[in-house]
């Protein structure tokens, strides 16, 4: 019970003794989750207009595949993409495996469908008549998802914080494609997974609060811009 | 300002992957990936050997740490260089397969097995087949790598060799299927016994300061013994391979100063593995 505050007070330890381990931990996570998101971002967001947008025959049944999708096992993915990067599947060549831009791969395919599915949601809740006005105001395809995707901004934003959720907690996509490599691809939640498993419970609550705190601050700065934006 | 605003949006996108992917490209010392097992990683043998190996060879020593079963898998699909791994009978498959090439013996310790202080199942000092017996007659607990390790392979071999079965449905027979400190963990919440190698032990014990839940219940058989190998990843079968980074390692593992060095490994003042590469 006691590596509970064992573990509070090393995590405060661990922020401000500036261990090399520890930092190293922490920027290769927020590497990684950068790449992760930017991606998943780039292409979530068409994808997630043009399925919220238009109506096209067999639609609810793409948009049942999506949220399936939500569901989607960390460590399935892992294996899938496993079989592709792999120095005997497809892509090999690329020397993807056990690295940060493999892992990235993985996650995000794990987040795709949340921005996909909230985006698509987001863009179907707005009033049919934002369409028609934008139309008469002579936007073409691109101007019109622009603004479409802007009017539906909050929305948006939170496609992408339960993305990123997904991205930075997971562990089997992380540990499947980047081998949980020491100051090369262990991040945050593999290093408590190595951690817990070699008995250091206090060290695994240690570094759960160091992502929680990272979360916490990119919450709160995405708080303070969307305050400022409001005002 | 709505202008602006995507402007610096996709200028700071540009530059977090301009970023990301020039840390990618850069190139430093040249890297040697090797697959190896739970227990030469936990013990943090591996860390002590990687910073010597780039200093007398200025390469660089990325290893997954997993069971040895996986670590072959690994290099029969080319994703590593080479293997440092301690199931010899997987080990001569994977030769003879032609997934690997020079394989050499590196070091050697030995298994043992671990129970409570309180001895429940009563096999202390006993001989090995007459140990794991009586813990199948008695119902201990018992906790099983299960992963295809090299220890998992060994402890298979026991079974056999005590006139039993693999005891795989029984409630008492616990299969984690993780690495050996996790299944020393479990067998010592449990209050359970388990196979381990000496190695991890003295790490596990190390851990406790020197006072473990889990003490060395039965050692010194024969048949206990636990040998490392290191074999390199065949470069015919896959060509990208860095084999010649490969060959360089095995024969700095084997090298008489490597081989001090492994013999010099100490925790808590014990030695954990036993160099014995022919040379």
């Amino acid at each position: 019970m006691d590596f509970l505050s064992e573990g509070f007070f090393q995590a405060f330890g661990l922020i401000f003794s500036g261990n090399e381990e520890t930092w190293t931990t922490v920027l290769i996570t927020l590497k990684l989750t950068a790449l992760s998101m930017a991606a998943t971002l780039l292409l979530g967001l068409p994808l997630g207009f043009l399925l919220g947008y238009f109506d096209f025959p067999g639609k609810r049944w793409v948009r049942m595949t999506v949220d399936t999708l939500l569901a989607l096992p960390t460590v399935v993915v892992g294996l899938l993409v496993y079989a592709f990067i792999s120095n005997r599947g497809p892509f090999g060549e690329w020397q993807l495996l056990f690295t940060i831009r493999g892992m990235a791969i993985g996650q995000t395919l794990l987040a795709l469908p949340i921005v996909v599915a909230l985006t698509a949601s987001a863009i179907e809740g707005l009033d049919r008549r934002l369409r028609l006005t934008l139309l008469t105001l002579g936007a073409d395809g691109r101007r019109l998802a622009l603004s479409s995707l802007w009017e539906s901004r909050y929305q948006v934003l939170l496609a992408a914080v339960t993305a990123y959720g997904r991205i930075i907690a997971e562990v089997g996509v992380s540990m499947m494609l980047g081998g949980n490599i020491k100051w090369h691809t262990r991040t945050i939640t593999t290093a408590i997974t190595l951690e817990t498993g070699k008995g250091d419970f206090a060290l695994g609550i240690a570094l759960g609060l160091l992502l929680l705190s990272l979360s916490f601050v990119l919450n709160a700065s995405l708080s303070l811009l969307r305050r400022r934006a409001e005002s | 300002m709505r202008k602006h605003k995507r402007l610096t949006f996709v200028l700071a996108l540009a530059a977090l992957l301009a970023v990301t992917a020039g840390a990618a490209v850069a190139a430093k010392a040249p890297v040697l990936r090797m697959a190896t097992t739970t227990s030469t990683d936990n013990t943090g043998l591996l860390d002590y050997l990687a910073p010597l190996f780039q200093k007398d060879t200025g390469i660089e020593i990325q290893w997954v740490s997993v069971g040895t079963g996986k670590a072959l898998e690994y290099g029969r699909n080319g994703d590593v260089d080479v293997v440092l791994v301690h199931d010899p009978d997987a080990e001569k498959k994977f030769v003879a397969d032609g997934a690997g090439v020079n394989r050499r013996q590196v070091m050697y310790n030995d298994f043992v097995i671990l129970g409570p202080k309180s001895d429940p199942a009563g096999i202390k000092g006993m001989k090995v087949e007459d140990a794991m017996k009586k813990i199948g007659e008695k119902q201990a607990p018992f906790a099983s790598r299960a992963d295809k390790s090299g220890t998992h392979m060994a402890e298979l071999k026991l079974w056999k060799a005590a006139g039993m079965g693999v005891p795989d449905k029984q409630n008492w027979y616990i299969q984690t299927g993780q690495g050996m400190l996790e299944t020393i963990n479990v067998a010592g919440e449990r209050k359970g016994y388990v196979l381990a190698d000496r190695g991890t032990f003295i790490k596990y014990e190390a851990n406790f300061k020197g006072n473990p839940p889990l003490v060395i219940q039965v050692e010194g058989d024969p048949n206990l013994r636990n040998q490392y190998s290191v074999i390199a990843v065949n470069p015919s079968k896959w060509p990208g391979v860095k084999y010649d980074l490969a060959l360089k390692y095995i024969n700095w593992l084997g090298s008489p100063k490597t081989q001090k060095a492994i013999g010099d490994y100490k925790l808590m003042n014990k030695q954990l593995f036993f160099p014995n590469a022919k040379q």
